[in-house]
């Protein structure tokens, strides 16, 4: 078990540093493949002299932090609003297919709803606004990127939503705000400074990983964002794709760019955290308790969060699934004159195969990635956590480069395990972090009494401390899968093409932009991994009902 | 009336003239036609091969297409086609790159590319083709090579036989003749149009190889030495050769969609727009391009194609072999196939793809001739007289200044 382990995580850290390796080389001036052999900062100088480079630091920086800012607001607001209420617990059974949609069908999805030619204009044109033609308007696409985060906000805050989910158990909030409440604090203000200081350090570490996802989104922002000066991930993909392969060395530096820009937005978050700590602990202090107004303003809020995240969310998705079956649909109907069948005619049968493809390589992705992980943290991982979130703060296309020689050159690139290993490094993190915190805060006294009834450790874990994390444990599962599930530049570098996914097939095809096929492959993208969400939510309800 | 989308000469006598002439200026001509007499042997070896052909899938019309030849080949010769499917063909060339890197120089994982222009000549540069093979194929000599000098000559740079051409493209703008009764006839008359029609038009980045080629259909119609474009870019040429072209981009940019501030990632892109009804013209390098959307239902009845009075630049799609290809005669058995009267046929159709052949068609024998005699013909596809001979393509070098220069103008 420690062998394997060990075995494990040194194959990890040599991918890890092979990946690094292909990025920071290039960055710095070496990259033989194309010529380059001589070690200088010009790869740098070519990359920050960029047109408009700042700008798109810029954007990638305000995007990402205002839109995991809203998505965390809108969480809390509805948590700290509706907690106990029947509505939180449809909510989260709900967030299955909001989870599953894939980021790119998702762009697409809102672009068609809040777009100048989208279904909310049309919805009041021409009658109200005189529009027969869409308006001349920066509805999506401006150049702050504001559309941009509106969708990171909307399609994050399911996510996080999961994650609280998934660690409420862990925290006696129903009790704690019970006791808040009979010292005379409103609810939901009781919510604030009673749960959410104790929910918060659960729930961190996924917040961290969604700010740096969201500040380094490509699909989303090549759809949704602006396009000149674009945001950095942008600019970095498409250096890294030009013709001139010779701009792989500011493409790589780019990579390297766009890791500090994710450090700095997680940076600029901590020094959030504690101005709000700070805040909640002024306010308990003064003993400011709330105002009935102010409850029914909070209670606003979060029926206004799930009106706007919920509301939009399934918007986006039923707009996709009418698109997928119009027909002629012109602007400015709100409806379209005819349905069709072809989209799903043509796409089902060229999915079928890659479909279970995806599944095959997520599920066991997916369940390597919670052995390592449960086994990392029953032993203390002497490794810096640090390294092990890293490929969730570098764009993928750089890593990949690197490693893509490595795999190459051992000759294992093509085959199905491979793109499996691949997945690893940006699977294990994601279920590392959606599990550490619950596993952390696992009460140990149930442990130390079992040890007292006479169990063996092991026995103990596997009787006692699995069942207990089942939620936590199957939404890591879920996310994993997701994960898996949506890697588009792994499968195709590490498959050597030669591994169809339904996200390679998806992807390739959504080049072309038709919005009715993008939307049906959208679709069956998303339903692998939505089933996946909602096993993770029903599975541990029926092993509870069970006991 | 036998061929639609052909660019040659006429045929009958000036034809023949002109093939002869192909014969005396063998240094024009792509490498001999040796008329393989080792193509037995490249069938023998390439049946039971497998060829991963890495080709851009944006289009589902092109799958169907490849999907067929896969089925052909698999028929015919034994040789069996992966479509490996590309959002961009960087990948593809990136993966080759990578494997030349780890010092592969066998068993790679691209047998086949689809690929041209930039692409091309880098990984010609870099010396990562196989070939030439282009003279071992025995349907070669079925090329029009004369009449259609991109076949060999690739954005100015000759092929030497290490690409395989395949299919025809040329430039063409799509419009709603519903709502543009009249489309202009000039780069110039394009500007003075979109001035009188506020956020109407639009183009994709220039980073991207449509918004390049808007840029570069104006400055082949703008430069005041066209022949100066043939020539890579010098510091001073280009300043000479360029600054017509920034002038009319910058009387025109205030007048595009969004004031020139926010442009399209992508043809989709555009075409989503000229969907909404938002722009009423885009251009598109697929002269099928508007056909093809009015039969998929995102474009309107009324939808139509134009050409500039002037011209508009042509290219040829060519496939080739990367140098450490696992399947190479299979790649060329498929190569050669494409180049067969019926995949030609097939890809002149418009109900299949609507491009252009790369073929001379009246040198066909009888039969194979009558493949391409009259297909369907949707109005929002030009005739090929209509269409015209394309233009060149200016040198790669052109193309990168102009897409360097036009990201520093729209950067602010």
């Amino acid at each position: 078990m420690t062998a394997a382990l060990r075995l494990g995580a040194g194959l990890w850290l040599a991918a890890l540093a092979a990946g690094l390796a292909g990025t920071l080389l290039p960055a710095f001036g070496y990259l033989p493949a194309l010529g380059a052999d001589g070690f200088g900062l010009a790869a740098w100088r070519q990359l920050l002299g960029w047109p408009g480079i700042g700008h798109s630091v810029a954007v990638s920086l305000t995007s990402g932090l205002i839109g995991t800012v809203g998505a965390f607001v809108a969480v809390t607001l509805f948590c700290a609003a509706m907690q106990g209420h029947r509505w939180f617990d449809r909510a989260a059974a709900g967030l299955g297919p909001l989870l599953g949609l894939p980021h790119a069908a998702f762009g697409l999805g809102f672009a068609l709803l809040v777009g100048p030619s989208g279904w909310l204009v049309r919805l009041v044109s021409p009658w109200a606004t005189g529009w027969t033609a869409p308006p001349d308007l920066a509805l999506v696409g401006d150049g702050w990127g504001l559309t941009l985060a509106a969708a990171l906000a909307i399609k994050e805050a399911p996510y996080l939503l999961l994650m609280v989910v998934a660690a409420l158990p862990q925290i006696r909030g129903q009790e704690h705000l019970q006791a808040a409440r009979s010292l005379g604090y409103q609810p939901v203000r009781g919510w604030f400074l009673v749960v959410l200081p104790q929910l918060y350090p659960l729930i961190r570490l996924p917040i961290y990983a969604a700010l740096a996802f969201a500040v380094s989104t490509t699909d989303l922002a090549i759809i949704l964002g602006p396009s000149q000066p674009a945001a950095l991930s942008v600019v970095v993909l498409r250096l890294a794709f030009d013709h001139d392969a010779t701009l792989l060395l500011p493409a790589a530096a780019g990579a390297g760019l766009q890791g500090l820009v994710a450090l700095a937005a997680i940076t600029l978050w901590r020094l959030g955290e504690r101005a709000v700590a700070r805040l909640g602990i002024v306010i308990l202090r003064r003993g400011m308790r709330g105002t009935p107004a102010g409850e029914m303003a909070g209670r606003a809020a979060g029926a206004l969060a799930l009106l706007v995240v919920g509301g939009g969310s399934l918007a986006t998705i039923g707009l996709l699934a009418l698109w997928s079956i119009a027909g002629t649909w012109r602007f400015p109907d709100a409806l379209p004159d005819a349905l069709s069948t072809r989209p799903w005619r043509e796409a089902l049968p060229v999915l079928a195969a890659p479909l279970l493809t995806a599944a095959g390589i997520g599920l066991a992705a997916a369940m390597l990635a919670l052995a390592a992980a449960l086994a990392m943290l029953e032993r203390p991982w002497r490794g810096s956590r640090a390294l092990l979130y890293l490929p969730l703060l570098l764009p993928q296309v750089t890593v990949l480069f690197g490693l893509q020689v490595v795999l190459v050159r051992s000759g294992l690139d093509g085959h199905v395990g491979t793109v499996v290993a691949v997945h690893l490094l940006f699977v294990l993190p994601y279920v590392h972090l959606s599990l550490a915190d619950a596993h952390a805060r696992f009460d140990r006294r149930y442990l130390d009494v079992a040890a007292g009834l006479g169990l063996s450790p092991a026995r103990a874990f596997w009787r006692i401390k699995l069942p207990m994390l089942a939620r936590p444990i199957a939404a890591a599962l879920a996310v994993g899968f997701a994960v898996s599930v949506a890697q588009y530049l792994p499968t195709l570098f590490a498959g050597a093409g030669r591994v169809a996914t339904v996200t390679t097939e998806a992807v390739a095809l959504s080049a072309g932009g038709e919005r009715r096929l993008t939307a049906a492959y959208g679709f069956a993208q998303g339903a692998l991994p939505a089933l996946g969400f909602l096993l993770a939510l029903l599975v541990p309800r029926l092993m509870s009902w069970r006991r | 009336m036998l061929v639609r989308l052909t660019y040659g000469p006429a045929f009958g006598v000036r034809n023949m003239i002109l093939r002869l002439l192909v014969l005396a200026a063998l240094a024009f001509a792509p490498p001999a036609l040796a008329q393989g007499e080792d193509w037995p042997a490249v069938l023998g070896r390439a049946r039971g091969q497998t060829v991963h052909w890495n080709a851009w899938a944006g289009d589902p019309r092109f799958n169907d297409y490849i999907a067929w030849v896969g089925a052909e080949v698999e028929r015919r010769f034994g040789v069996k086609v992966e479509h490996v499917r590309l959002r961009d063909t960087g990948e593809a060339v990136a993966r080759v790159v990578a494997e030349k890197a780890a010092g592969r120089t066998a068993d790679g994982s691209v047998d086949l590319i689809w690929i041209n222009g930039p692409n091309l000549a880098s990984m010609q540069a870099q010396a990562l083709l196989y070939g030439p093979f282009v003279d071992r194929l025995p349907n070669a000599a079925k090329v029009d090579w004369q009449g259609k000098p991109s076949t060999r000559i690739d954005f100015t740079l000759p092929v030497g036989g290490m690409a395989a051409p395949w299919l025809m493209a040329q430039v063409v703008f799509v419009y709603d003749s519903a709502r543009l009764a009249e489309p202009p006839a000039s780069m110039a008359a394009l500007a003075d149009w979109a001035r009188a029609h506020p956020g109407r038009l639009t183009h994709p980045v220039a980073r991207n190889f449509l918004g390049a080629t808007f840029l570069k259909q104006a400055l082949v119609e703008l430069a005041p030495d066209p022949a100066a474009l043939q020539r890579p870019a010098d510091d001073a040429g280009y300043a000479a050769a360029s600054a017509p072209l920034w002038a009319w981009y910058e009387a025109l940019r205030p007048a595009l969609w969004r004031q020139g501030k926010s442009f399209p990632e992508n043809e989709a892109g555009q075409r989503q727009l000229m969907a909404d009804g938002i722009v009423d013209l885009y251009i598109s390098f697929n002269p099928a391009e508007g056909a093809i959307a009015v039969a998929r239902n995102e474009l309107p009845p009324t939808t139509r194609s134009f050409v500039l009075k002037a011209g508009t630049i042509g290219n040829t799609s060519f496939v080739a072999i990367p140098y450490d290809a696992t399947a190479k005669e299979g790649a060329m058995v498929v190569a050669d196939f494409l180049l067969s009267g019926p995949a030609q046929a097939r890809a002149v159709d418009p109900d299949r793809l609507g491009m252009g052949t790369v073929l001379d068609v009246a040198a066909l024998p009888p039969a194979h001739r009558a493949a391409f005699a009259e297909t369907p013909h949707p109005p929002a596809l030009l005739t090929p007289e209509a269409l015209g001979k394309p233009l060149l393509e200016p040198h790669p070098s052109w193309m990168t200044r102009i897409t360097e220069e036009w990201e520093r103008r729209t950067a602010r």
